[in-house]
C-alpha cells in the first residue's frame, strides 16, 4: 500500500506541510518495501487551484492513502473521484504519521475547507 | 442650472472608483449621472449591484451572460493530457481515465479545445449572470449582476459596455467595484477621467493609495472627491495634497444626505445644495477632459 504526505523538507522527519496544494514535496511510502521517495509538487506556484494539480500527482501516482493536515474541496473531489482514503495527520515528523497510519490510529479527514479560490488576486 | 447637451461634449466616459467599500461610488454616480439630466449609469459593482435602488426604473430589459466552458467526449478522448497541461487556472484533472472539468474554476480562454489532438473538447455555453437596462427620467441605467459562486465578473462588464446605446450616450458614468483588481480595471480601462472617492480614514487612505496608483498606471487623468468630510484633520486630504493630487470637492459628513442615501434618494432631486454641488463637480470635471483632449491627444 502506497501511502503520501506532503512534506516542508525531503526528510523522514520533516513536519507535514500545513498546505495540501502548495506543499514543496511529497513523500510516498510503500508500506511493503518499506521504502521512501520524495517527488516535487510541480503544481506548488500556479496561481491558482494549486490543490487540483497536487491531486492529480497524487493520483498518478497510484496512492492508496494521503494523509494531510488540511484539504480543498476541489482537491478532495478529485481524490474521492480515484477512491483515494484520506486521512488528518497528528502533530510531529512525517515518520510519526506513517507509524501512527500503520498502527491503525489514525482517523479519515472529516472537515474539508472551502479553498481559497479569488483570494490572491481579489 | 445649465442643461449638460448645451456643452458640446460627445461621449465621455467618467468612472467612479475608490479602493475600500462603502466610500460613496455610488453616491457620487447617481448624484452625478442625475446632475447630468442626459446620461448613461453603468453599474459595475456586479457582485453587489445597487445603483438601480436609486433610479427605481420599471420595466428592466434583463439579457442573460454566459461564458463558454468545455465539455469532454469520454469516447474521442486518447488521455493524452494536453489539455490538462495546458491549463494554468488547473480546472481540468485526469482521473480513472476521464477529464473532470471544475467549471467554476475555468476561465474560459478555449486554450484545451485548441490544443486537444482528437478533437474531443467542444464548448457549452454556462450562464453566470444577468445585464439589465431600464430608464429613468434621461438616464438609462445599466445594471451588471453576477452569480453568486461565481468566479470573475469581467464577462459581465465586457457585457455592459458592448451595447450599442452606451456607445451612443452623451455622458456616461460608471459605478466601478471596490478594490483595484481585474473588475476595476476592466470598469475603468475605457474612461476618459477617473473620480477617486476617499474617505477620512487611515484605512481609507490606505486603499486611496492603491487606487492612485491604478489609474497612474493606466495613464487616466483623475481627481479625487473627499467624501464624509468634518472638521478634524481628514489624512485623504494630507495624502493629496502630499501627493499633489487635485481635489475636485467635499462632500460634507452629513447626517441629512446619509438619511437621504440610505432611503435611496437622490440627493441632486431633494436638495439644491447638493445639487448645485454635483453640478458644479460634473461642469468642473468635463473641464478637465476637454482640457486633457487638447493637452494629452494621445489618451
Amino acid at each position: 500500500m502506497k501511502i503520501i504526505i506532503p512534506v516542508d523538507e525531503k526528510s523522514l522527519i520533516s513536519n507535514v506541510c500545513v498546505s495540501f496544494g502548495r506543499t514543496p514535496y511529497f513523500l510516498v511510502y510503500d508500506t511493503e518495501t518499506k521504502k521512501s521517495i520524495f517527488i516535487d509538487n510541480t503544481g506548488a506556484a500556479t496561481s491558482g487551484s494549486a490543490g487540483i494539480r497536487a491531486a492529480q500527482i497524487v493520483v498518478d501516482n497510484k496512492i492508496d492513502s494521503l494523509i494531510t493536515s488540511r484539504l480543498g474541496g476541489n482537491a478532495a473531489n478529485v481524490l474521492k473521484s480515484a477512491e483515494i482514503r484520506i486521512y488528518k495527520s497528528i502533530e510531529g515528523s512525517a515518520k510519526d504519521n506513517i507509524d501512527t497510519f500503520i498502527e491503525g490510529k489514525l482517523s479519515l479527514l472529516e472537515e474539508i475547507h472551502e479553498g481559497f479560490h479569488g483570494q490572491r488576486g481579489n | 442650472m445649465k442643461d449638460f447637451m448645451d456643452r458640446e461634449v460627445t461621449n465621455m466616459k467618467i468612472a467612479v472608483l475608490s479602493g475600500k467599500g462603502g466610500t460613496g461610488k455610488t453616491l457620487v454616480s447617481v448624484n452625478l449621472a442625475t446632475a447630468a439630466k442626459k446620461s448613461a449609469y453603468i453599474d459595475c459593482d456586479v457582485e453587489e449591484p445597487n445603483g438601480y435602488l436609486f433610479f427605481k426604473p420599471e420595466g428592466a430589459i434583463e439579457e442573460e451572460v454566459s461564458v463558454k466552458i468545455p465539455k469532454v467526449d469520454d469516447k474521442l478522448c486518447n488521455g493524452c493530457r494536453k489539455c490538462i497541461n495546458f491549463c494554468k487556472y488547473n480546472a481540468l484533472a485526469y482521473i480513472k481515465d476521464k477529464v473532470i472539468v471544475f467549471d467554476e474554476i475555468c476561465h474560459s480562454c478555449g486554450g484545451c479545445n485548441l490544443v486537444c489532438p482528437e478533437n474531443a473538447i467542444t464548448v457549452k455555453e454556462k450562464v453566470i449572470g444577468r445585464i439589465q437596462k431600464a430608464i429613468s427620467d434621461q438616464v438609462t441605467i445599466h445594471t451588471g449582476i453576477l452569480n453568486i459562486g461565481e468566479v470573475s465578473g469581467i464577462p459581465i462588464i465586457k457585457k455592459l459596455f458592448s451595447d450599442k446605446e452606451v456607445e451612443a450616450n452623451k455622458l456616461i458614468i460608471i459605478d466601478s467595484p471596490p478594490g483595484s483588481a481585474c473588475n476595476v480595471m476592466e470598469s475603468i480601462k475605457n474612461a476618459d477621467y477617473c473620480i477617486l472617492v476617499a474617505e477620512p480614514t487611515l484605512f481609507g487612505v490606505y486603499n486611496l493609495n492603491m487606487v492612485h496608483e491604478l489609474v497612474k498606471l493606466f495613464n487616466k487623468p483623475f481627481g479625487v472627491v473627499l467624501n464624509k468630510c468634518m472638521e478634524s484633520e481628514n489624512p485623504a486630504e494630507l495624502f493629496c495634497v502630499e501627493k499633489d493630487i487635485n481635489i475636485l470637492a467635499r462632500i460634507p459628513f452629513d447626517t441629512y444626505l446619509g438619511k437621504l442615501n440610505s432611503q435611496a434618494e437622490i440627493a441632486v432631486k431633494k436638495n439644491k445644495r447638493y445639487r448645485d454641488m454635483f453640478s458644479s463637480l460634473l461642469d468642473k470635471i468635463i473641464k478637465e477632459v476637454q482640457h486633457e483632449a487638447t493637452t494629452h491627444p494621445q489618451r
